[in-house]
């Protein structure tokens, strides 16, 4: 579905979160939220959800203006940064949730239950308690369970930050595969920039409430809108080749590496004596 | 020293607490099993008891209710004059329970200030206890779930709202599985000061033997008309109660 | 403001429709009675002699009773947080029981076990003290009702101490006592002056445990409840809400005393690491008035 957000501002009390932010996002893409903390992002994302309501501007789905409609007829799937798992629903009952709540029988709602679990490899997990899992393991729990009544998109708040760096490295490439599958639009919010730009088509950089930069990764690492965007992406190159018989090529560089096919390589060079550097 | 003072200490609970309970038991059954039982088997000790649970058994629900609405205002949402209102809430706790039954007796009694509205015998009378009891018992389960609800936050509410649930819903699949152990703890010590309220219950009731009196109140007759076999005997079932009120608090406790 | 969790208006709607009524209507029924005296009428009321030694014992009384009771019960919590031993679980526990046992039981218990001719009492009796029908029995039955507020309230804040802190005291060079002095007793301050705050509240509104064991002889062992009481037996309604009118007052402002100086230890307790208290009951701060 496609979003589109129009001059939308929010402030809690005396704080502007976000400021006249106005953004498209099309149908079936993967976009990511990219900013320090307070820059917005998030209040952003939860907008969108209808989590928090604009004090001006409207959000749109599918061409359907949505502004006044209240969270639980938006039709979007959320992702919660520390998963909001259900703690008295065992794994399966927790992934169900959204289907027991539109009366949508049982045996339906089982096999859909198996099928999401199988897809984000917990299949033998449907008995357990959310707090005998571990970090990972919940967070794809919520995922599932965010994806369970079919959603028109996919908002996921931070959706590895609380993870260790192995197990977010891991989750990320399969939040693009999922994504490759099931092509539904898909929003998410982080402030790692490693992250935003291996996984998503399209970063939205934003900062103290506006947005400083959108397009797709390449493009904003290599033409920088901002002072603010080089220097919050800054440095980090992108470069494209192949992987071949355990070698990443990338022009004059290589780099032993398992599997084969294109490959993208982020590339970030330090000097070893900085001396201070002005402007971009 | 360490000694000394779990000494101290277990001397203070033997002297103030366990010495004077044995002394409850002890005299109850001073003449032996059968008076004990005679004791509290007695038409005016029945109807006591019938009176005691038939006014726990309307306060306790109806501040069960009150509880949850106002844990989930407060616990919630951000308001002006939220502070205020936790104060309110614990206002029965600070009124001395004399003061509470003459508040009612104000309101209710032959010149009271409502006496000309409503027609029905408030005070003196069983709806006059119940409204005591209820008043007495407004706050504890109130403060079991506000904090129980604040250290939860509103995520897990929110989410089941993202699923699709109405608010509904959401109340009864989400927040309130989830407020079980502190709503039972809340509804214990509830039902325990319901069943034991005294001084608030005294004023109201009017002491009409096997019609207004609980089984407090009838201990109280009973000690004064220096009957002390037959109040202790009485008295060992509050004891019971508040003994067996401990215990659930501990297995709730255990479980959380 | 739009909010997206429901039920604002009808949590909140029935909470106050529900105070109102059975809260702000009732004690305002008290307000309007007092009212109906002229002033000269007030004071004269709540000044006669009786009274004033009515208020004077009660205030008296919960002082003392609650001093004691916070020496007491800082000292339980100190044993439960600090030591294993044969008898502990127990002792918890029976922290818990002043709360849940009715105070006309608490009542005639106390009286029957201090009273002159009581299985405790008779010692005392025979070294002159009066252990019921007295002042001193006034003040058991208040003590044994204030210890658990100081307990619950001191043994969270104890448990969640930092060890560390006594450690570093020690390898500083302090005594044990140096360091319980300098360290622990601060650090508890806040926790035992509200536990002393509770337990003062709660003594001075009690009726239930102390119309038993103080013999309710006038100016002598008659606490202010008492006085509210025998003034309502004989009709006199308006002198009963004058002197109800004071102790609600006074009560209202222990009340809001109390909730700040609670706020106030939250505040500092959130800065601090907390540790867990595998043991610690949440305080049920001001409760049961009986």
């Amino acid at each position: 579905m496609q979003i589109r957000i129009d001059h939308v501002s929010k402030a809690y009390g005396d704080f502007a979160a976000i400021r006249e932010v106005s953004l498209t996002i099309r149908k079936g893409a993967l976009v990511a939220l990219l900013g320090p903390s307070g820059s917005g992002k998030t209040t952003l994302l939860r907008v969108i959800a209808g989590l928090e309501h604009p004090q001006q501007g409207r959000v749109i789905l599918d061409g359907a203006d949505v502004t006044e409609t209240p969270v639980q007829k938006r039709g979007i799937g959320f992702v919660f940064q520390d998963y909001a798992l259900f703690e008295h629903l065992s794994v399966g009952d927790n992934v169900a949730f959204g289907l027991a709540v539109r009366r949508v029988p049982i045996d339906e709602q089982t096999s859909r239950v198996r099928e999401l679990l199988a897809r984000v490899q917990l299949a033998d997990l449907a008995g357990r308690m959310p707090r005998e899992l571990s970090g990972g393991q919940r967070q794809r729990v919520a995922l599932a369970r965010a994806l369970a009544p079919d959603p028109r998109v996919l908002l996921l708040d931070e959706p590895f930050g609380a993870l260790d760096a192995r197990v977010r490295a891991e989750l990320r490439g399969w939040l693009r595969r999922l994504h490759d599958e099931l092509h539904i639009t898909s929003v998410f919010v982080t402030h790692d920039q490693d992250e935003a730009l291996e996984v998503a088509d399209q970063l939205v950089v934003l900062d103290h409430g506006r947005i400083e930069q959108v397009g797709a990764p390449a493009e904003v690492l290599a033409h920088p809108a901002s002072p603010f965007v080089a220097e919050f992406l800054g440095g980090t190159h992108l470069l494209r080749g192949d992987v071949r018989d355990g070698v990443a090529s990338f022009g004059g560089l290589s780099l032993p590496v398992a599997g084969t096919g294109p490959a993208r390589a982020f590339v970030r060079v330090v000097l070893e004596n900085p001396t201070r550097q002005v402007g971009s | 020293m360490r000694r000394t003072l779990i000494g101290i200490a277990i001397g203070f609970f033997a002297l103030f607490l366990v010495v004077p309970l044995v002394v409850v038991f002890a005299t109850a059954f001073r003449d032996g099993v059968v008076p004990y039982l005679r004791a509290i088997a007695t038409p005016d000790a029945r109807a006591a008891l019938k009176l005691t649970l038939v006014a726990a058994s309307i306060a306790v629900p109806l501040n069960i209710a009150f509880g949850i609405a106002a844990a989930w205002a407060i616990a919630r949402f951000k308001f002006p004059g939220r502070r205020m209102l936790v104060t309110l809430i614990d206002i029965p706790f600070a009124v001395s329970p004399v003061v509470v039954g003459m508040m009612f007796v104000l309101l209710f009694g032959a010149h009271g200030y409502l006496a000309g509205v409503i027609h029905t015998k408030i005070v003196f009378a069983v709806p006059g206890i119940v409204l005591a009891t209820a008043f007495v018992t407004i706050p504890f389960v109130a403060r079991e779930l506000i904090p129980a609800l604040e250290a939860r936050g509103p995520d897990q509410e929110l989410a089941a709202l993202t699923l699709g649930a109405t608010p509904w819903q959401t109340f009864w699949r989400v927040t309130l599985p989830g407020l079980r152990w502190p709503l039972a703890y809340g509804a214990i010590l509830c039902t325990a000061r319901a069943i034991g309220e005294f001084g608030a219950v005294s004023v109201v009731s009017g002491h009409v033997r096997g019609e207004t009196t609980t089984v407090p109140l009838h201990v109280e007759i009973l000690y004064n008309d220096f009957q002390y076999q037959a109040a202790f005997a009485v008295a060992t079932l509050l004891v019971m109660i508040a003994l067996a009120t401990v215990i659930v608090q501990r297995v709730i406790e255990r479980s959380r | 403001m739009k909010r997206a969790l429901p039920g604002f208006g009808l949590s909140l709607g029935v909470t106050l429709t529900y105070l109102g009524l059975l809260v702000v209507v009732p004690l305002s029924a008290i307000a309007l009675k007092t009212s109906s005296l002229t002033w000269p009428q007030f004071w004269a009321t709540i000044s006669a002699p009786r009274a004033v030694a009515a208020f004077g014992l009660s205030l008296g009384a919960s002082l003392v009773a609650a001093a004691i009771a916070a020496g007491f019960g800082t000292i339980v919590a100190w044993v439960l947080v600090r030591y294993r031993f044969w008898g502990r679980g127990v002792i918890d526990a029976l922290v818990d029981l002043p709360f849940a046992l009715p105070t006309a039981v608490a009542g005639i218990a106390l009286t029957a076990t201090w009273g002159p001719t009581g299985v405790l009492g008779r010692w005392l009796h025979a070294i002159g003290i009066e252990g019921a029908y007295s002042r001193v029995g006034i003040v058991i039955a208040l003590v044994f009702l204030g210890v658990p507020f100081v307990v619950r309230t001191v043994q969270p804040v104890l448990a969640a101490l930092d060890p560390r802190l006594e450690e570093a005291a020690a390898t500083l060079g302090a005594t044990r006592a140096q360091a319980f002095v300098r360290v622990v007793l601060p650090a508890l301050r806040p926790a035992i002056t509200t536990g002393f705050a509770l337990a003062f509240a709660r003594a001075l509104g009690e009726y239930g445990s102390v119309v038993f064991i103080s013999g309710n002889m006038p100016q002598r062992t008659e606490i202010a409840p008492l006085l509210v009481m025998t003034k309502l037996e004989q009709y006199d309604y308006a002198g009963a809400t004058a002197l109800a009118l004071v102790m609600v007052v006074a009560s209202f402002v222990l009340l809001i005393a109390i909730n700040s100086l609670g706020r106030r230890t939250q505040r500092r307790d959130r800065t601090r690491r907390r540790a867990p208290a595998p043991d610690a009951v949440p305080p049920p701060a001001a409760q049961v008035i009986a």
